[in-house]
């Protein structure tokens, strides 16, 4: 597209398309400019408060410049902060939400794999109709599962457990996982796994020896889905679990509604931060794949 | 699609009953997923719509009472205003997200320097939960610390930006955050649309003589069409699941101004003891994505049928 522009500059009309080109990218970086600071401003903010003094803020409004700058913030709500009655800070629930994010990325990621493995390369008389069942689970409002989740849970004894939230998201996610895979290995040519078969390779051995290889894209974007999808769930955590076992976004949200006392900007600063770390960093590292497999494959 | 029948043997040396087990191999590995999937997508709908026939209220009980619910949900003006709240936040959520993903795109689109540095700053907020997200927008949308404070210490002391204080305008402070949250998706979805345009078919219009803004008005924006119905399907997807956002916003209010279903349901169920209710209120989130959904995969079975018979 920006062909278009680049070759007004070689236009016979040379000055005035020259004048309109630059004024064309005078505007194009200013709008850009704009959006990226509504964009970045909060997170800003959310950044200088949890290193600026409670007194300070109090002071000076949550928006503005530190003038002052010390971790201790981080470390209360790491650590020593009080919510609902105990003083342990978010450490616990941070690991919670780590202890369930992981396995449950792991196993839905795998299943999802030899889903789609399955439904690309192995189809069978209905597997398309069974395909687009699974599909469905893709649309599910939380809000319909939630009394037949909580049912079950009690019945295995997973009530206020992580492994409770573990299976929830491995079920809910397996659509999600099936789906991107397979569209993605849809894209696979068939006669190479022909060729293998003709060598006398069968269904795992070609999944280990030609599938898996060709996997990192999509898995990437599988793995960034499910964890951050996980890591910040927050309807299953907050019904399913309560105290000590809350993942951390249902802490979160006990610990900034805590009443009409004055309010640690600072701690609560830095305990956002902490809850919204992990999917930063793996967006920060893995986004650049996620959506150039997302629009590879998942989505089509 | 050119995938064929693999599960037939192409070399056989087994015997038929390795054959036999060896074809049931793909079988074996779907069923647990297909079970997991079949239980939480029919079993659990089916279960859900059961309670919300029944007359469940702190526990699940299993006497019929048929559309008592229902209808004592669409008389409750909290509802109401939970559904009007819906169409209000999805109109301007969708059309406010698409609308800035897709000029981001395209200004993205015009070769700019750092093109990876602009599209991880419009896309971060994706990362970050809908929780984090709205508890810092409630800080920002606060009156005595937030914007307003803000703009009233630079000088123009009459500055007056207090969304989430008013029971007429907080639905506005969930819908602009909202669009700040989801725009940046839309606006990858929409430039990995652009970058899949047929460079020829944009050659041919420059050949034309057609403008920037012409070409992607007649050339590049009528073919990513498919596009943006995909983005708006995720979006009102999106839109009708809301229940973190407003949680860590406004929790619903002032009063019951930001309820939206998802927020009803859980109060209902969870701190009001009235499961029937809640499950019939959940059932009618159900139904306002089937409205959504069922048309669209109607559409996208036809255009895929369409696609096959011309190639």
């Amino acid at each position: 597209m920006a062909e278009i522009a680049a070759n007004a500059r070689h236009d016979p009309e040379a000055a005035a398309a020259t004048r309109r080109y630059f004024w064309n990218r005078f505007l194009v970086y200013a709008v850009l400019t704009l959006f990226a600071v509504i964009y970045l401003a909060p997170l800003l903010v959310v950044v200088f408060n949890s290193l600026r003094e409670q007194s300070e803020i109090a002071r000076n409004g949550l928006i503005s410049l530190p003038r002052s700058f010390r971790l201790d913030a981080w470390a209360e709500a790491w650590g020593t902060y009080c919510v609902s009655g105990t003083c342990e800070g978010m450490k616990r629930n941070f690991f919670n939400s780590l202890w369930m994010a992981i396995p449950a990325t792991v196993i839905s990621t795998l299943l999802g794999a030899m889903n789609g493995y399955v439904l690309s390369k192995w189809r069978f008389k209905g597997s398309e109709v069974l395909f687009n069942l699974m599909l469905l689970g893709v649309f599910m409002p939380g809000q319909i599962s939630l009394m037949p989740w909580a049912f079950l849970l009690g019945k295995l004894g997973l009530t206020n457990s992580t492994y409770g939230l573990v299976l929830i998201h491995v079920v809910q996610g397996i659509s999600f996982t099936t789906l991107f895979c397979r569209n993605f290995y849809v894209s696979i040519p068939d006669d190479l796994i022909k060729a293998a078969r003709i060598d006398g390779a069968g269904f795992w051995r070609i999944f280990r020896k030609i599938i898996l290889p060709l996997s990192p894209p999509i898995l990437i974007v599988t793995v960034i889905w499910q964890f951050t999808g996980i890591w910040n769930e927050y309807l299953f955590g907050v019904v399913f679990t309560s105290g000590q076992q809350q993942p951390i976004t249902a802490a979160l949200v006990a610990l900034t509604a805590g009443g009409t006392t004055a309010r640690a900007y600072d701690v609560m600063s830095a305990a956002v931060l902490i809850g919204a770390l992990p999917p930063l960093l793996i967006y920060l590292f893995g986004g650049k794949y996620f959506v150039r497999g997302l629009t590879q494959g998942a989505i089509k | 699609m050119s995938t064929r029948d693999l599960t037939v043997p192409v070399a056989a040396p087994a015997t038929p009953w390795r054959q036999r087990l060896g074809t049931m191999v793909p079988i074996l590995v779907l069923a647990p997923s297909l079970a997991a999937s079949f239980i939480y997508v029919f079993v659990f709908t089916l279960w859900t719509l059961y309670l919300s026939l029944s007359s469940s209220s702190l526990m699940p009980t299993y006497g019929f009472v048929g559309l008592d619910n229902y209808a004592s949900l669409w008389v409750n003006r909290r509802w109401n205003i939970a559904y009007t709240n819906l169409f209000l936040f999805s109109g301007f959520y969708i059309v406010g997200s698409m609308a800035i993903g897709l000029l981001l795109a395209i200004l993205i689109d015009q070769r700019v320097r750092g093109e990876a540095v602009w599209r991880t700053i419009f896309l971060y907020p994706l990362a970050v939960s809908f929780i984090v997200t709205g508890t810092v927008w409630s800080w920002l949308y606060n009156p005595v610390d937030g914007i307003q404070a803000f703009v009233r210490g630079l000088g123009w002391t009459d500055f007056s930006f207090a969304l989430t204080a008013n029971r007429n305008t907080a639905i506005y402070a969930v819908i602009i955050t909202g669009i700040w949250q989801s725009s940046g998706f839309a606006m990858a979805l929409f430039l990995a649309g652009l970058r899949s345009v047929d460079p020829d078919l944009i050659k041919a219009a420059q050949i034309d003589g057609a403008s920037v803004f012409r070409t992607y008005r007649k050339v590049i924006l009528p073919t990513i069409a498919p596009i943006f119905l995909a983005v708006a399907v995720i979006q009102i997807q999106f839109a009708i699941k809301t229940f973190d956002l407003v949680a860590a916003l406004t929790r619903g209010g002032p009063g019951v101004s930001t309820t939206f279903p998802a927020i009803y349901v859980y109060d209902l169920m969870f701190q009001r003891g009235q499961i029937g209710e809640g499950a019939a209120a959940a059932m009618m989130m159900l139904a306002a994505l089937a409205v959504v959904l069922v048309p669209y995969s109607v559409w996208i079975v036809w255009r895929r049928r369409a696609e096959g018979r011309n190639g």
